[in-house]
């Protein structure tokens, strides 16, 4: 181990535990508002990337087929449930919202699909197809039990992962795929180089972490984002509608997941079900953070990018071993330091 | 429940089917990996299948019934297909699957329920075990040999293993081992990786840093491209050589550049046109190519649809010798028929090589079935 | 017909179909259900720890793993028969949980189910790994089971075993549900602070449970091994455990039942998809997984309790509910009493407490003495510190500073638990009682530390003669309070007043000997205080010393011997009701500035 090689790692490192932070984040978000622990948000990543490949090659990704079936299913969830509570005068408002806008991205994408247009262009439309899947499915899955315990919550979004992954192994095979880089070339540091595509990774991950920080601690509408995963019937009572605040939660989230998708295409070989490890490594990073704090969450993520890359230099087929044992004392000393609540939750009935 | 639905429909079929329902059919059970980590080979393995059927659909008369299962590359689930597709399908053969373990826990049933079984990998049982199980595939060390011969006859002296952290990684590397002891090259290091794993950094420093002549890598399909290009990446300059599970259109397009030069062992039917034109596969691989077309709708780029082909040609000629002989298919007295006609396999030309198999071996291929080929811009080319 | 009628009825049928399935289903059938029992055994496992228990797991297929792995090495590996094999398995596997749990049970919150993550990863990832076990292509020709000479290879052969375990795993485990252990077990999610209440250690409950569904996963695995014959690394991942979770879930989380239904289910939504796809579309294969998704999403969303818990919804009312005859357990031996100190004699002697929060002095420095036979009240205004101070006498928080003496021994640093076992028990101020236990359940778990049955014994229904002893006991306590006749209500189903006279009906049952009470008469109406009241002064005279935290002047006055009356964390004034009620420290602490200078000098005695 010299001096180089550690710090080819901890770049390597770094990289991956960019992404891991930004999955983190996605994943913090949305459980603070709605208890969801969302599993599929690595699928969608890896829908972004994989819509991106597909553009690259000229042609239409599969995913514009998914975001209008899923469209097609939540307008017809909701106008049934604006049915049944009798407020039928608002069915226009969800034409348009759960409709027309997830709408948009299909056709800007079948607009794009085998022309020649500039790669940003592409990277966009990529990135905006993804947005609605994460709100439409949350949408049709979730929210009529958003009220179950966490447990039945996490099932629920389990099986999500197996059915969008699923559909990923559907519609665009079982081969990866890698996407041509954002910005090309490398940053020489005296004798090796660091590509600017990880810089821009890295660099993607401090800003829109910074924001997240913001957001959440400085804004009005973070905060009502906070006090509905506190106490949605608290929250209800001054006023916020938790169906709402859920609903913006899953678009940023989503909005991230498509990001995270477009940043890691170029320097890792995404496939149907690359998601399921990119989550999972997020929820170890979530996890060390709580599932509350984004500060921690952005440190646990580097800490597993970082041991990752350390471990598969030690012994490639026990990498994982070494990482998740060595979870187990942080998750100890974490837990020393948390103050629990003292009953669990009731299972539901 | 099966029976249920089975029965619903199979009311109406069997009143049109009743008056030719006289002879009985030739029953093909196939479980592959159709989703799951093996499905880039599973799902060609079913297309070629298909083709199979499409080039061949009666034997001797008889017409061939196929079932394809999915294992989800889940070894429990192949043998619960393999029961499946043995006692309540009622299949008089079995074929399978993209994985090692997998083929495994289907060979098991196969044994205990004394069905023949043509498994579509390389499958390491010992001969004891092995009385009702065949294989088209190659034998990995005859694949690898030719490798290390292409390493000796470039002067490598040592060389690095990484491969997968699975049966297949471990396939290649003993059968690195043993080829590279005689021709006096000396393996240096056994570097492993998940195939979901998205970066090898680690792994490809270390082996960097021991100045190999040369790397054999021990992945397949897309993500056997990684070492590949975490090599290049490295600025690593001698030779990167590659196994036969590597052969698809999608390794050729991820690997890109890094890919080119390399040497893969494979069988004769992904390089067809290349060869002489008296080599003994090109008729029938002309063949299959249609066939592929036909059926599926594009051309078979893959080395591994091949092998189903294989597998559906072998049991065809052991088939039409049984009912030459009056053995009635859909009784046990077939099945043991038909594992001894197997047996008994001479010559059987295949896309992959010329198949003879005998009791006791479950490989049936020679040099024939393996040729070496070069990665150059692109596309494979044959090394003579 | 009563529920526990139509409860018989229906195992008697669930049986009888079992029996005769081998029958009527051909082998493949047979030996799907044999991977239902199987499933069954790990779901079960996960219901219990999971469902009752509360601590999700995502590592019972390494438990299956390591029980596969032990039997199929010593079998192939040493020639050893399968039946040492299974001992040798469930040893390791017990071993291997035990290990585990030890260093991870403590985890609160979301620690623990990634720490199982964790576990159940690495496990599966070693198996691959050890030459011994034949890295990643497995143990092939692992020998089959043999009872005599009789081999289990065939599918109907095995299929009895299995179920036959299946059905005495459901028999332990129903048993040891209604038991002392299965209690302290149902009680888990209701907080350590509970269990602590009753002289059960959380931790050691939940330790055991832990390690009960680990041997369970065991014994699924050894079952495995000798039924496939082959095992390898891929099966005892993190997808499998995944996928026993779905089954627990899907079956049902609340119930022993919901095991076997969601094994079914999902073995068999998987079955029928496979065979149904392929008749509607070309891509049948890969639907698979997305068809199973959505029909389970479905599921939760209509039953989010899982199938059993829809069964339970849907029966709940349909059928008499099970009534508890009182005069059954009338002939148990009552449970050995404590012997109460003399009157007079010290109970409890609090020296100098002091509780700070940082710089916040919550209680300063606070003494004073409880003498057997007395009913002692602690009064002061909203902040005064009277719940952090009943905190530190239980024990539930440590003390900064300062010294409690309990029946002559100092208990300043003994556990929660030791001292309720000591005689101390008490109520809360937020009831804790399991609003989905029976109220004869709630008062039976107080009597937790007085008795002894453990985990097998219950299992093996050893523990009849002491749980009918509970039982009595449990009985004469609701009696008591006037709760008698109600025992089989739920607990959730009461209102909060009643609630509170069932928590210390429930501290009763511990046969205390200082009963601590934190604000009983809370929500109570008029008559029901008199009641309060008259049992209260009943246990005076029986011998029972009582501590009574009240905000309910004219209950507490007409009721104890003797007022504390804290204000500002300090203690203000001590001694008879009438003498304290005429204090003018007391009057201005409660009315606020009635006389500045003693309110002046209670302040100054503080600062």
């Amino acid at each position: 181990m010299t001096p180089e090689v550690a710090l080819i790692l901890g770049i390597d490192g770094l990289a991956n535990g960019a992404v891991y932070l930004l999955a983190g984040l996605g994943l913090v978000l949305i459980f603070s508002v709605t208890r969801v622990v969302f599993v599929p948000f690595g699928d969608v990543a890896a829908f972004a990337a994989l819509s991106l490949a597909a553009f690259e090659t000229g042609r239409m990704p599969a995913t514009v087929w998914m975001v209008a079936t899923l469209a097609v299913l939540a307008l017809a969830v909701e106008v049934r449930s604006l049915v049944v509570r009798g407020e039928s005068r608002r069915i226009p408002r969800a034409l348009v919202g759960w409709g027309l806008l997830p709408a948009l991205p299909c056709l800007a994408a079948w607009a794009i699909a085998g022309r020649p247009v500039p790669a940003l262009l592409q990277v966009a439309i990529a990135v905006l197809l993804v947005v609605p899947i994460i709100p439409l499915v949350a949408r049709v899955a979730l929210q009529p039990i958003a009220d179950a315990s966490v447990l039945v919550l996490l099932i629920a979004s389990l099986a999500l992962h197996f059915l969008l992954s699923g559909l990923g192994l559907l519609f665009f095979g079982p081969e990866g795929s890698r996407t041509a880089p954002l910005i090309g070339g490398a940053l020489s540091l005296g004798g090796f180089g660091i590509s600017h595509q990880v810089l821009l990774m890295v660099g993607a991950a401090v800003v829109l972490s910074a924001l997240f920080f913001l957001a959440f601690e400085r804004t009005i509408a973070g905060k009502a984002l906070r006090a509905t995963a506190v106490n949605r019937i608290g929250a209800r009572l001054v006023g916020i509608r938790p169906a709402r605040t859920a609903l913006l939660a899953y678009v940023c989230a989503s909005l991230l997941a498509g990001l995270i998708g477009v940043l890691v295409a170029p320097v890792t070989t995404m496939y149907y079900d690359s998601g399921f490890l990119i989550g999972l490594k997020a929820f170890v990073a979530a996890i060390i953070g709580g599932l509350v704090s984004y500060p921690l969450t952005a440190l646990g993520a580097i800490a597993v990018g970082v041991v990752e890359s350390f471990a598969s230099f030690w012994s490639g087929a026990l990498k994982d071993v070494i990482v998740f044992s060595l979870l187990i004392p942080v998750l100890l000393a974490r837990s020393f330091f948390s103050v629990h609540e003292e009953e669990e939750e009731e299972i539901d009935e | 429940m099966k029976n249920f639905v089975r029965t619903a429909l199979g009311v109406v079929a069997g009143c049109v089917l009743a008056a030719s329902a006289s002879a009985a059919d030739l029953k093909v059970g196939l479980s592959v990996s159709l989703s799951g980590p093996n499905a880039s080979l599973g799902v060609p393995y079913a297309k070629g299948m298909q083709a199979a059927i499409a080039y061949r659909p009666e034997i001797a008369g008889r017409k061939v019934v196929l079932t394809v299962l999915d294992d989800a590359s889940d070894p429990t689930t192949a043998g619960r297909n393999a029961r499946k597709l043995i006692e309540e399908e009622k299949v008089d053969i079995i074929m399978g699957t993209s994985g090692v373990p997998a083929a495994i826990a289907m060979a098991q049933v196969s044994r205990e329920t004394k069905t023949p079984m043509i498994g579509l990998t390389p499958i390491g049982l010992p001969p004891a075990d092995a009385e009702w199980l065949f294989t088209v595939a190659q034998p990995t060390p005859l694949m690898v040999s030719a490798v290390v011969e292409k390493m000796k006859a470039n002067g490598v002296k040592t060389v690095a293993y990484i491969g997968f952290t699975d049966a297949w990684g471990d396939l290649v590397y003993d059968a690195l081992l043993k080829a590279t002891e005689p021709a006096g090259i000396k393996v240096v290091a056994n570097e492993r990786y998940a195939r979901p794993d998205p970066s090898v950094t680690g792994q490809v420093l270390k082996i960097v840093a021991l100045r190999p002549d040369a790397v054999m890598t021990g992945g397949a399909g897309t993500p056997g491209a990684l070492p590949f290009l975490a090599l290049q990446e490295r600025g690593f300059k001698g030779g990167v050589y590659g196994n036969h599970g590597m052969i698809n259109p999608d390794f050729l397009r991820v690997a890109g550049s890094a890919a080119t030069g390399a040497f893969l062992p494979t069988g004769p039917v992904i390089v067809a046109d290349q060869l002489p034109a008296n080599y003994p596969t090109r008729k029938i691989t002309d063949d299959f190519r249609a066939a592929f077309l036909k059926v599926n709708g594009a051309p078979s780029t893959d080395a591994f649809s091949a092998y189903s082909f294989d597998g559906y040609l072998v049991f065809a000629d052991a088939a039409a010798r049984v009912i030459a002989n009056k053995v009635e298919p859909g009784t046990p007295a077939f099945r043991v028929a038909l594992r001894d006609a197997i047996a008994t396999t001479k010559e059987v030309v295949g896309t992959h090589g010329v198949y003879n198999f005998k009791a006791g071996n479950v490989y049936g291929v020679d040099e024939r079935a393996r040729v070496v080929v070069k990665v150059d811009n692109g596309t494979w080319r044959y090394v003579p | 017909m009563t529920a526990q009628a139509r409860h018989r009825a229906a195992v008697a049928v669930l049986v009888a179909a079992i029996a005769i399935a081998p029958l009527l289903l051909g082998k493949f059938g047979v030996s799907l259900l044999n991977d239902i029992g199987i499933g069954t055994l790990v779901a079960l496992g996960l219901v219990l720890l999971t469902g009752i228990g509360g601590a999700t797991s995502f590592g019972q297929a390494a438990f299956v793993g390591i029980a596969a792995y032990a039997t199929a090495w010593l079998t192939t590996a040493h020639g050893a028969s399968p039946w040492i094999g299974l001992f040798f398995a469930l040893a390791l596997t017990g071993l291997a949980a035990l290990a585990i749990g030890v260093l991870t049970l403590r985890l609160g919150g979301h620690f623990l189910p990634l720490s199982t993550i964790a576990w159940g990863l690495s496990i599966a990832l070693l198996f691959g790994n050890v030459d011994a076990f034949g890295r990643h292509t497995g143990l092939a020709n692992v020998p089959p089971l043999k009872i005599g000479a009789w081999s289990l290879v065939e599918p109907p052969a095995i299929y009895y075993l299995i179920w036959a375990l299946v059905g005495l795993a459901f028999l332990f485990n129903h048993n040891l549900l209604q038991s002392r252990p299965g209690r302290a077990i149902r009680s888990l999610r209701g907080g350590a602070v509970l269990l602590a209440s009753v002289g059960a250690d959380a931790f050691r409950v939940r330790l055991t449970l832990f390690v009960l569904a680990a041997l369970l996963a065991g014994l699924a695995g050894w079952l495995y091994a000798h039924m496939n014959r082959f095992v390898s690394p891929s099966p005892f991942d993190v997808r499998a455990s995944i996928e026993y979770l779905l089954m627990a879930v899907g079956g049902g989380l609340g119930q022993l039942s919901g095991a076997l239904a969601g094994a079914a289910v999902v073995l068999l939504l998987k079955n029928v998809l496979q065979d149904t796809l392929p008749l509607l579309t070309q891509r049948a294969g890969q639907l698979q997984a997305v068809a199973f998704a959505v029909i389970f999403i479905l599921l939760l969303q209509y039953a989010r309790g899982g199938l059993m818990g829809f069964v339970r919804r849907w029966t709940r009312g349909r059928f008499a509910a099970p009534e508890v005859d009182a005069a059954r357990f009338a002939d148990a031996e009552p449970l050995p009493r404590r012997t109460l100190p003399a009157a007079g004699a010290p109970v409890l002697a609090v020296q100098g407490a002091v509780k700070r929060f940082g710089g916040l002095v919550a209680v300063d420095d606070v003494s004073f003495e409880i003498r057997a036979g007395e009913i002692v009240g602690l009064i002061g205004p909203n902040g005064a510190g009277k719940s952090t101070l009943f905190n530190l006498l239980t024990r539930t928080l440590p003390m900064s500073a300062g010294r409690i003496e309990f029946l002559g021994r100092d208990v300043s640093t003994l556990s929660q638990q030791r001292l309720a076992r000591l005689g101390m028990a008490r109520t809360f101020q937020h009831v804790k009682l399991r609003p989905q236990m029976s109220l004869l359940d709630n008062v039976a778990l107080g009597a937790h530390g007085r008795t002894r049955s453990g985990l097998l014994a219950a299992g093996f229904g050893l523990d009849r003669v002491e749980e009918r002893r509970i039982i009595a006991e449990a009985l004469r306590h609701l009696g008591r309070v006037g709760l008698a006749g109600r025992a089989h209500e739920l607990a959730g189903s009461l209102p909060l007043g009643t609630q509170r006279t069932l928590e210390i009906a429930r501290a009763l049952a511990a046969d205390p000997v200082l009963l601590v009470l934190d604000e009983p008469a809370a929500g109570l109406r008029r008559q029901e205080k008199h009641s309060l009241a008259e049992l209260l002064r009943g246990l005076r005279g029986e011998g029972v010393t009582i501590l009574i935290v009240e905000h309910d002047m004219d209950f507490v006055m007409k009721l104890v011997d003797r007022l504390v009356v804290m204000n500002f964390g300090a203690k203000l004034v001590e001694g008879a009701p009438a003498a304290v009620r005429a204090d003018v420290r007391v009057q201005s602490a409660y009315l606020g500035g009635h006389d500045a200078t003693a309110g002046g000098a209670a302040s100054e005695a503080r600062s």
